[in-house]
């Protein structure tokens, strides 16, 4: 691991006037379970690195009936599924928070941190995408907003311009009778990355027997966390039942292109697409129902 | 021999002397160690798995501020076709000395190529990155069938096939062939009602300790070598260094520190004669260690192997005939556990009719290492399977089976031996007794199998001496390290001669300077051989403490007796003084009491386990969850049943993750894809459910306290019981391992 200055960014124009200033020499710092880990490894050759955690900005997080949440970039895990109003709202991001990593992790990752480093097997990127989840970055130019789906452009490739840095996320409130669910396939019960994971929010009408609307996402199988549009919009309007549901997951799995590696083969990651985007409708449309 | 079962000590469960220090952070493991001036040091190793070194310039890392030496193979001795004697056998020096760094080729990606000390590990890595090597990249050999092929790239021109006695003309990258013959094998499948045929591949894994290697070296001005590290052995550390330096064996000291897991893994050489080279040409202390990736890269896994099994039996269950074939990897040098696998495979049946062919064979993977029952979970995985597809085609539970085919005292196995008392048959009673066996398991898609396991255990040499201290302790000093709560075990075998507390022994591990030879911890023999040493050692102090209490009392030692840490005289006067009052006058009698004792014991006795699981299968994403696990073992006689229990459990959750997903991936190029704990699956606690130890005590007759070995039989059952659990669950029969989901799913037709 080469040596390093660390730097304590204050605020928000601070930490984007360095950004500017030493380029890609330069990695933010929150968590740092990625960056660390990547620097140690020689994966990123880093001379400066910029902790965010003292900007208040990046620290926010805030959850009301008219704005929705607002998570601030360096929000670590625990401090989402400790919230209770979060975990009734969001269950499908919580999924995601609860399998980051072990107890310790949870202390230092966060979200924003796992959107940034842009794996295509993030287990938070699927659950901000299907929450319909917003980008709000900083950059010299001001502040921009961008659907969190179009984040991540390639493996470890972000659609954030030089200067720029991620500030937080913004998802709205709930709509009635609607809840998420996250989950991945794993070989074994913890310590693994996702070999396929699958996320899905759904939003039901009064008798809950019908699909309003429904968003599903999928990660490790393609070089970025995927939107499924279309498997999501053949369940607008739907009554629910075993085929529409083997109907979606078909629709997931035609614009899966997984590769085989390690984690897993092409053809077992297609065929867990199936099998998770079911399981992750379900999951979410039995919430609603549990709800009381 | 067996003496009284009335133990005072033994059987019990004291704490271990090591575990204050070790659960407070303080016991001092070889990446701990310190010394006044150290140098760093770091190896460069190789980026392809089979490669010619052309040429090695080191000019730009040497011309790196802070970088105080490099060194690369020319710096070893010249090895020519020299044979190195290690103590349990010759091996070619030249093999040996090129796996520690590469001469003329490269032979798997991490191999060694050259190292550098600096002031600094960083600094020490950057001028690895400066050593410039020229390669002619050669096609990699990654699979033991591939490697056969008569026109395969072969790994060493000059490796030529010993087979049954005879050398041959070909080079080849098959190193040897073995094998065991018993009765005649073609009659045996005629007497056959049923012949089930099939054949098995598992992959390479690794022992997964938890500490990477290390090593400290330094030499003093005249001419004195010590190497600080951790080792399953400091005398056969100090024997390599001894041949692969072609250096006096007494000018070299190793000092063993803690051990953070071995399993077969910690008993070659890697860095430690690195860090001696890079002392001697810096004239300062030099310390290498390893990260994860090194470990994976360049050092032993347990070879991938494929492997025929045939066995045939009769209509009322007798089983005739048992033939094998077991081609294993060797990695990059011969000397893969094929003869070890060999020994084992049908080792605990009584089979009249056997024929077992072994092939070690070279690839372009890193030289093979010992794993806990090197070669005999190959082997198991294949013919326990069989097994229990012949009970099926019988209609015969696969448990009867078993036991109508047991072997028992006198049988003989395939390679020779003839067995003395063993106890297979007793942990297949009590493995049918557990009420495991007899519960309920019928649900959709869950399913319960068995398998059974032998390993021969081992003896060899070991040294113990044993000091009186005048409060009636005694402190005793071994050469075996501690992987696995020996020092509790042994200290218990004297403190039960001598009638003290297990608590009043204060045992030492200690350097090769300061304790008669000791052979490694490995092959389950330490509790068994150097516990045998502590016995002996303390029936010396015994003796010496008779002759004491006879001069105290002015009588002939032959009035004097001992019994429950009390000498008494008879014939006579009333005479009576415990072991701790006697210590306490040693100055008056006569001075210091040491005993001591060496042993050679042949008398190792073999090991049975029998294990009972029950599995769950996700017959949609193909992944499998142990649900219950008992595992009933033979062991002699548990000295200290928490670290027998402990043994079972840590082989049991082994053979698990080598069931289910533990294996090397490679890529085409031949380097490991996976090569660290994230992606090398070894099974966590929320894997595991608790695994139920049942120990079964049938004492073993070469052992003073019925002793056998524990450590290395758990390992074995695993892959073939969780095998037939699946089969029993989903109905497929799994014949590769690791069994993943993604291999699973492929078998249930489902991808």
């Amino acid at each position: 691991m080469q040596a390093f200055e660390y730097i304590d960014a204050k605020t928000v124009s601070e930490a984007v006037a360095l950004l500017g200033e030493k380029g890609d020499k330069a990695g933010l710092l929150s968590g740092g379970t990625d960056l660390i880990v990547q620097a140690r490894e020689g994966k990123k050759n880093l001379d400066w690195i910029i902790d965010i955690k003292s900007i208040p900005e990046v620290n926010e997080l805030t959850f009301d009936s008219n704005s929705g949440l607002t998570l601030g970039a360096a929000v670590p895990c625990y401090q989402i599924y400790a919230n209770d109003s979060i975990c009734e709202s969001f269950p499908g991001l919580v999924d995601a928070t609860v399998i980051i990593g072990g107890t310790a992790i949870q202390g230092r990752a966060g979200i924003g941190g796992n959107l940034c480093n842009a794996s295509p097997a993030a287990d938070g990127i699927p659950p901000l995408i299907v929450l319909k989840a917003t980008c709000v970055i900083a950059g010299p130019n001001g502040e921009r907003e961008l659907p969190v789906e179009e984040f991540c452009t390639a493996p470890g490739q972000t659609a954030l311009e030089k200067g720029e840095m991620l500030i937080s996320l913004k998802i709205p409130v709930p709509e009635k009778n609607s809840s998420s669910f996250y989950l991945r396939f794993i070989p074994r019960n913890e310590m693994d990355i996702a070999v396929v994971g699958a996320g899905a929010s759904v939003v039901l009408d009064d008798s809950k027997q019908r699909i309003v609307s429904a968003r599903i996402a999928l990660a490790a199988v393609a070089p970025t966390p995927l939107f499924a549009e279309e498997a999501s919009a053949l369940l607008t309007d739907k009554e629910i039942n075993d085929d529409i549901i083997e109907e979606a997951a078909q629709a997931a799995q035609s614009i899966a292109r997984p590769i085989s590696d390690m984690r897993g083969t092409a053809e077992q990651r297609t065929h867990l697409v199936g099998v998770l985007t079911r399981r992750a409708l379900n999951g979410a449309i039995e919430r609603v129902r549990d709800a009381a | 021999m067996a003496e009284n079962k009335d133990y005072k000590v033994i059987g019990t469960r004291p704490i271990r002397h090591d575990g204050v220090d070790k659960v407070t952070g303080r016991a001092i493991y070889g990446a701990d160690f310190q010394i006044t001036g150290l140098l760093h040091g770091r190896v460069l190793r190789s980026p392809h798995a089979h490669a010619r070194i052309l040429s090695i310039d080191t000019s730009r890392a040497e011309a790196l501020p802070g970088v105080k030496g490099i060194v690369t193979g020319d710096d070893l001795p010249a090895a020519e076709d020299k044979m190195a004697d290690l103590g349990e056998g010759a091996v070619s020096l030249k093999y040996l000395c090129d796996n520690i760094l590469a001469s003329d080729k490269a032979l798997y990606r991490g191999h060694a190529i050259a190292a550098v000390a600096a002031i600094s590990p960083h600094i020490a890595e950057e001028a690895c990155q400066l050593i410039d090597v020229e390669y002619e990249v050669l096609t990699p050999v990654m699979e033991v069938r591939q490697a056969m092929e008569a026109d395969a790239p072969l790994l060493h021109e000059g490796l030529k096939t010993s087979s049954l006695g005879e050398t041959s003309e070909e080079s080849s990258n098959v190193a040897s062939h073995i094998q065991h013959k018993k009765g005649d094998i073609e009659k045996g499948f005629a007497e056959a009602d049923i012949v089930i045929d099939r054949e098995f591949v598992t992959g390479t894994v690794h022992q997964g300790y938890i500490e990477p290697h290390n090593a400290t070296a330094h030499y003093n001005q005249d001419g004195q070598l010590t190497v600080w590290c951790s080792t399953q052995g400091a005398f056969t550390v100090r024997e390599q260094l001894a041949e692969i330096l072609q250096y006096p064996i007494s000018k070299i000291k190793v000092v063993p520190l803690e051990i953070g897991g071995g399993f077969g893994g910690k008993i070659n050489v890697y860095i430690k004669p690195v860090a001696a080279l890079l002392a001697k040409k810096t004239g300062k202390p030099v310390k290498v260690l390893m990260n994860r990736a090194d470990v994976f890269e360049g050092t032993g896994p347990t070879p991938a192997s494929f492997i025929t099994v045939k066995m045939g039996a009769t209509k009322d269950g007798k089983i005739t005939a048992a033939q094998t074939s077991m081609a294993f990897e060797a990695g990059a040098y011969p000397g893969s556990p094929v003869g070890a696998g060999a020994m084992c495979i049908f080792a605990p049946y009584n089979i009249d009719n056997v024929l077992i062919d072994g092939y070690d064979v070279v690839v372009n993977k890193p030289k093979s290492a010992p794993y806990r029952a090197p070669g005999a979970t190959n082997a198991a995985f294949g013919s326990e399977t069989v097994i229990d597809e012949l009970a099926e085609e019988l209609n015969i539970d696969a448990l009867e089976l078993r036991l109508m085919n047991g072997a028992k005292e006198g049988d003989h196995r395939a390679d020779g031996p003839v067995y003395p008392r063993i106890g297979f048959i007793e942990t297949l009673e009590a493995a049918k007794e557990h009420p495991h066996y007899s519960s309920e398991n019928g649900k959709t898609h869950h399913g319960r199998g068995i398998a059974s396991g032998f390993w021969f255990n081992i003896g060899l040499e070991s040294s113990v001496t044993i000091s009186v201290n005048p409060d009636g302790t005694i402190n005793l000093v071994e050469g075996s390290t501690d992987i696995g709560g020996t020092r509790a075990s042994i200290a218990m075998q004297a403190a039960e001669v001598l009638g003290i507390p297990a608590e009043s022994v204060n045992p030492s591990v200690v350097d090769t300077n300061s304790i008669g030879y000791t052979a490694v911890t490995g092959g389950s023999r330490t509790t068994f051989a150097t516990g045998y040493a502590a016995y002996e050692a303390a029936q010396d102090v015994k003796r010496q403490m008779i002759e004491r209490a006879a001069k105290l009392w002015d009588v002939d030692e032959a009035n004097v007796q001992f019994a429950d840490g009390e000498f008494s005289s008879i014939n006579g006067k009333e005479e009576q003084i415990s072991f701790r009052d006697l210590s306490g006058r040693l100055s008056e009698t006569g001075g210091p009491v040491v005993g001591r004792a060496t042993v050679d014991p042949p008398g190792a006795g073999g090991a049975f386990a029998t294990h009972v699981v029950d599995v769950a299968v996700d017959v949609e994403t193909g992944k499998v969850e142990i649900l219950r696990y008992t595992a009933t073992q033979d062991a002699g006689k548990a000295i200290h049943p928490s670290y027998v229990e402990g043994q079972i459990q840590g082989g049991v959750v082994q053979g698990i993750g080598w069931a289910l997903n533990e294996e090397y991936i490679y890529n085409e190029e031949g380097t490991m894809t996976n090569a660290s704990f994230l992606d090398y699956r070894m099974p966590t606690c929320l894997d595991l459910p608790m695994i139920d130890a049942v120990i079964v005590e049938v004492p073993n007759p070469g052992h003073p306290y019925g002793v056998r070995g524990v450590g290395e039989v758990p390992i074995v059952p695993p892959p073939a019981a969780i095998a037939n659990a699946i089969y029993d669950a989903v109905g497929v029969r799994m014949d590769e391992l690791p069994m993943s989901p993604d291999r699973l799913l492929k078998a249930m037709g489902k991808i």
